[in-house]
């Protein structure tokens, strides 16, 4: 154990670096998809007959297995080539759905009597959705972001397959000279992240929701 | 009823509404007069909150025309008509994410009251609900039992001063002493302020006690208007008769 730490200690420089990259891979993607993924999940409530396709879509994208998915993503133009861009669009995409489905479903889990009495007080639309609709989503919503990231920290591992870098460098490094110590030194902090940002968002999530219910 | 002349608050002429091909509102005529308290009533499925969200436009009819203080509604922009008309739902339906008196100056704040006379007036409000400002107005819906709640509902709905009051059910969830409790309240208030109430009720006691008028319906038309000893005494048909005698 001891000389697993000293080996971590040594390389804390190379750690501490690819972690970052991988924080920002993460956190960049995860924005962007919120970006798109929360208006998109907005819009659909108010577009019943298309929420069940689009949600169906992007379900089904969440199928496709990561590797294939960087591989398909590789050749494209614009979008693709070897790197951190690919990456993240990879890692946008499967943020997408816990951001798009928790979006929609915490607006249409709003008490229909509160929106009743919204609309009935004399709300416009945008302002019972910036009043009222989307605080009293917002715990949802968050809990989309929480998935969405803690997902993505565990996918941007396999990024490394394609040059983006990150933690899987390590674990990418280590299974290819089967060291397990360096498969280690790119696992654990990246579970440690995905607990650390689960802990955090978590706690916000919960803080938002007390004061919510009726 | 006034019977001076005055414009009537709200007015359903013909009026007529289907969800899915089933009517429930066929022909449907009634006046409330300004300053006059009606109860609609009748079994569950008659129409009478239909005919209720007809007048602030939660729903729009098929066919008639409906009045408020003389104007056709279909005319009106709905947000600027529901604004001048207060609305009190079953259970309150208030924002459990904002304090009591954020929730009672939601509608004079969309009207662009200043602050302070927005405060002033949540202050008088709370007051005639019996929930005093200094002490309710901070507090969270949470913190609150049904009575308050729906204490709180009706101060929202007064807040902006609106000539007419709809009110869906507004005592229906409550236990039968916080009914009470605020049906004494509500005939407080309703000698003080002069309002015109359109009261959705199933129950003839509330009806007797609340109303000036007592609106029966059945099947999406009304049956009988009149006070307490018309209907008493008499009924036009059977199912007014029927309705009466469960109250007594």
């Amino acid at each position: 154990m001891s000389a697993l730490a000293s080996y971590f200690w040594e390389r804390r420089q190379d750690i501490l670096a690819l972690t970052a990259q991988h924080v920002v891979l993460v956190a960049v993607s995860t924005f962007l998809a919120a970006a798109v993924g929360i208006p998109l999940g907005i819009w659909l409530t108010r577009r019943p007959k298309l929420a069940r396709p689009i949600l169906g879509l992007a379900g089904v994208v969440q199928t496709i297995p990561s590797l294939a998915l960087f591989g398909f993503l590789l050749p494209l133009p614009l979008i693709g080539g070897i790197g951190a861009r690919t990456a993240i669009v990879a890692l946008l995409v499967y943020a997408m759905l816990p951001l798009l489905r928790n979006t929609y479903a915490g607006i249409l889990s709003v008490d229909p009597a509160i929106v009743e009495a919204a609309t009935g007080l004399g709300m416009t639309p945008r302002q019972r959705l910036w009043w009222v609709e989307l605080p009293l989503a917002l715990p949802v919503v968050l809990a989309g972001i929480r998935i969405a990231t803690v997902v993505s920290i565990g996918l941007a591992t396999i990024a490394a397959a394609i040059g983006a870098g990150g933690l899987g460098v390590l674990i990418y490094r280590g299974i290819a000279i089967v060291d397990n110590r360096q498969i280690l030194a790119g696992a654990v902090p990246a579970a440690l992240l995905a607990l650390a940002a689960d802990g955090l968002l978590g706690a916000l999530e919960r803080r938002q929701s007390k004061w919510r219910q009726a | 009823m006034t019977g001076n002349g005055a414009v009537p608050a709200v007015e359903f002429h013909e009026v007529r509404k289907a969800f899915g091909g089933r009517p429930v509102l066929d022909g449907f005529t009634l006046t409330v007069e300004a300053g006059e308290t009606i109860a609609l009533i009748g079994s569950s499925g008659c129409g009478k909150t239909t005919a209720l969200k007809l007048v602030n436009r939660l729903l729009d009819p098929d066919g008639g025309r409906v009045l408020v203080q003389g104007k056709d509604v279909a005319a009106e922009d709905p947000i600027a008509l529901r604004r001048k008309l207060g609305y009190v739902i079953q259970e309150g339906g208030i924002f459990p994410h904002w304090d009591v008196r954020a929730n009672v100056e939601v509608v004079p704040r969309m009207l662009g009251w200043d602050e302070e006379r927005r405060r002033r007036r949540a202050a008088e409000v709370l007051a005639m609900v019996n929930l005093p400002a200094e002490e309710f107005g901070p507090r969270r819906p949470r913190q609150l039992s049904g009575g308050q709640r729906q204490r709180v509902g009706v101060a929202r709905a007064l807040a902006a001063d609106p000539p007419v009051l709809l009110m869906d059910e507004p005592f229906g969830a409550l236990d039968p002493i916080a009914r009470r409790a605020l049906q004494r309240e509500f005939l407080e208030w309703k000698g003080r302020l002069k309002k015109a109430v359109l009261l959705v009720t199933h129950d003839m006691r509330e009806a007797f006690l609340l109303a000036d008028r007592i609106a029966v319906m059945d099947r999406g038309r009304l049956r009988q208007i009149g006070t307490r000893a018309d209907l008493v005494e008499r009924p036009a048909d059977d199912f007014v008769r029927e309705f009466v005698s469960e109250a007594s």
